[in-house]
C-alpha cells in the first residue's frame, strides 16, 4: 500500500510504498502501476516503477499536485486488476570470454566458480523494475552467498548482453554502457528492441526470468 | 517537384533533431528527450508557421554550416545565436526570431550561440526524419528517434520532405533574459544533508563545469556532505532533479537522463526556470533559491502565459 504521497518538484507524484525491498512490497508497486496506466488518467505523463516507490508526472497545464494526489489516494482498489508477470527463459553462456568478474567473485565470495554458477541457476528472478538504460531490467533476489558490492571502479563498456550480479540483485545490459556490477555472463538474445514499439522489453516489472546455461558455441550461433 | 535539402558541410558540435519529447516511456527506461529549452523551440516553429509539434534542428554552442539546394525554403533561427547567410555574392548577417528565404546555392552559417548554449533552426515546413512512438527527438545515448538516433554528421544530406510558406515577413521582438537564481523546491532526501550543507546549498554558488551535456549538468562549489547515506535504492526521477552522489558536486537531471537514479535529491529545479537553467554555459555561476510548490506552481502558470503570450505578438 501507499504508505505516503509527497511532491518531487512541481510535476511529479512521490509515492513511498515503505523502506524495504522485496517482492511482496515491489508488486504492490506495479500493481499500482499496471492500473493507473490502464485508467489513462488525463494529465499524467509518466509512472515509473522501482523497488518500493512509484513517480508519476504530470503535466502542470492539465493537473496540479493536489489534485492528481486526491485522484490516486480515491482509486478504488477493490477494482484493481492483478496482471500476471510473464516466464522469460534467457539463456546465458558463462564462458570465461563472457565471464569477466568470476575469477574476482570466486576471492570476494569465497566461494569457487562452479558453486558460484550452480546457485546462480537454480532458482527463478523476480524482474523489480527496468530503466536506467532503455530495457535494463533489474532482478532478484540471489542467493545469500552471491551477495557482492559493485566493483570499485565501474568499466567504462560493459558489453550488451552481459549479465551482472550486485548485492541481492542481478541485471542485464540491454544495451553497451558503463557500469560496476560483477559480469558472471552474456545472454545471445536481444532484450530490448526499439523498433517494436508495443514492446521494445523482453522482460517487464512483474515478470519471472529463468536462466539457462549454454555453451560458447551454442551462444556464438544463436543468432545464425 | 524538385527535391530539396541541405547539404551538410559542418555538423556543428552536438547538432540533433528534437520536438516536444515523448511521453509515457519512463517505465521501459526511455527518458523524456525533445527540446531542452522549450519557449525557444516553440517559437522557432511559431515564427516559421509550423504546427506545435513540428521537428527542428535544435544544435548547440557551434552550430551547423548548411548548404541548401532547391527552389527555396523559409527559415527561422530562435535562441541567442551569430549565425550568417552566404549568398553567392553577399553576406547577410542574421538576426534570430525572424524569417528569411534561402535559394539553391545558399548557405546558412550557424556560427555560435552567444552567452548560451542551445539555438533552434526550423524551416517552414517538415524534415524528412524518422519517429519513433510519435517523436522525432534524438537520444544519442540510446540511439533512438530522428537520424538512427545519431547526431547530424558532416557530408549527410537533410532531405526536406515539404514546405508550406512563402511568408517570409513573419518575426518577434523577443530578447532572451538572463537568469541569476535557480529555484528549487527541496527534494525527497533534503534530510540527508548536513545542517551546514543544507545552508551551503542555498547560500554559496555553484559553477556549471564542461560536463554537462542534454543528460545532466555537472556542478562544482563547496562539497555537499551527506551525514545519512550517499546511495538510496534505486528510484524513478525526472527532469529537473539535483542529485549529490558521494563526492558532494550536484548533478541536474536534464532532457536525456537516465530514468532510474540510486543518488539522495537534495533539491528539483521549477519547472518555470528549466529553459533558462539549460542556457547556462559552462563556467557560468548559480545559485539555488528555495520556493514552495505553490510559488512554483503559479511561477508556472505565468511562464507559460508568457510563452503564449509571445507567440500571439508574431508579425
Amino acid at each position: 500500500m501507499i504508505k505516503n504521497i509527497s511532491n518531487l518538484g512541481d510535476t511529479a507524484l512521490y509515492c513511498d510504498f515503505g523502506s524495504k525491498v522485496n517482492k511482496e512490497i515491489n508488486s504492490k508497486v506495479i500493481q499500482y502501476f499496471n492500473n493507473i496506466k490502464e485508467k489513462k488518467i488525463e494529465g499524467i505523463t509518466n509512472i515509473t516503477p522501482s523497488y518500493n516507490k512509484l513517480i508519476i508526472s504530470f503535466d502542470m497545464r492539465i493537473v496540479n499536485f493536489i489534485s492528481l494526489k486526491k485522484t490516486i489516494e480515491n482509486l478504488n482498489l477493490k477494482e484493481f486488476i492483478n496482471k500476471k508477470g510473464d516466464l522469460i527463459k534467457i539463456p546465458i553462456c558463462c564462458d570465461e570470454e563472457f565471464s569477466l568478474d568470476l575469477k574476482r567473485l570466486e576471492k570476494k565470495l569465497k566461494i569457487s566458480e562452479d558453486k558460484i554458477l550452480e546457485k546462480f541457476f537454480s532458482r527463478d528472478y523476480y524482474c523489480y523494475m527496468t530503466g536506467f538504460i532503455a530495457g535494463h531490467p533489474f532482478l532478484g533476489d540471489t542467493n545469500e552467498s552471491l551477495r557482492a558490492k559493485r566493483l570499485e571502479t565501474p568499466r567504462v563498456k560493459i558489453p550488451k548482453g552481459s549479465v551482472g550480479l550486485t548485492e541481492q540483485f542481478c541485471n542485464i545490459y540491454s544495451s553497451e554502457s558503463p557500469g560496476g556490477w560483477n559480469i558472471i555472463g552474456n545472454t545471445p538474445l536481444n532484450i530490448f528492441d526499439k523498433t517494436n514499439e508495443l514492446k521494445p522489453n523482453l522482460i517487464n516489472p512483474g515478470d519471472t526470468v529463468v536462466f539457462e546455461q549454454i555453451s560458447k558455441d551454442e551462444h556464438n550461433k544463436y543468432n545464425d | 517537384m524538385t527535391k530539396k535539402y541541405f547539404e551538410v558541410i559542418r555538423p556543428g558540435i552536438n547538432t540533433t533533431f528534437q520536438d516536444l519529447g515523448r511521453n509515457n516511456l519512463y517505465h521501459i527506461g526511455i527518458p523524456f528527450s525533445g527540446a531542452m529549452d522549450n519557449r525557444n523551440y516553440i517559437l522557432a516553429n511559431a515564427i516559421a508557421g509550423n504546427k506545435e509539434n513540428t521537428p527542428v534542428i535544435e544544435f548547440a554552442i557551434q552550430g551547423p554550416l548548411l548548404k541548401f539546394k532547391g527552389d527555396k525554403v523559409n527559415f527561422t533561427i530562435s535562441g541567442n545565436v551569430n549565425f550568417n547567410i552566404l549568398k553567392k555574392k553577399e553576406k547577410i548577417e542574421g538576426t534570430c526570431y525572424q524569417n528569411y528565404i534561402l535559394e539553391d546555392g545558399d548557405e546558412l552559417d550557424i556560427l555560435s550561440t552567444n552567452k548560451s548554449v542551445y539555438g533552434y533552426l526550423a524551416i517552414s515546413g517538415n524534415f524528412d526524419v524518422q519517429f519513433q512512438w510519435n517523436s522525432c527527438s534524438t537520444n544519442t545515448k540510446a540511439n533512438i528517434g530522428a537520424n538512427d538516433g545519431k547526431k547530424i554528421e558532416k557530408g549527410q544530406l537533410i532531405n526536406i520532405l515539404d514546405i508550406h510558406s512563402e511568408n517570409s515577413k513573419r518575426k518577434l521582438e523577443y530578447i532572451n533574459s538572463k537568469i541569476e537564481n535557480i529555484r528549487v523546491i527541496k527534494g525527497t532526501n533534503f534530510n540527508y544533508f548536513s545542517d551546514e550543507s543544507k545552508k551551503i546549498f542555498f547560500d554559496k554558488e555553484f559553477t556549471v563545469t564542461k560536463l554537462s551535456d542534454r543528460m545532466g549538468m555537472r556542478l562544482e562549489g563547496v562539497k555537499i556532505e551527506n551525514v545519512v547515506d550517499t546511495n538510496i535504492k534505486s528510484e524513478g526521477i525526472i527532469k529537473g532533479v539535483i542529485q549529490v552522489p558521494a563526492d558532494g558536486n550536484p548533478i541536474i537531471m536534464l532532457s536525456d537522463h537516465g530514468t532510474i537514479g540510486g543518488y539522495p535529491k537534495i533539491g528539483v529545479v521549477i519547472s518555470a526556470d528549466y529553459d533558462k537553467l539549460v542556457q547556462l554555459p559552462p563556467g557560468s555561476k548559480i545559485k539555488f533559491k528555495e520556493i514552495e510548490l505553490s510559488d512554483a506552481e503559479m511561477l508556472f502558470k505565468l511562464y507559460d502565459m508568457e510563452t503564449k503570450n509571445l507567440v500571439l505578438k508574431i508579425k
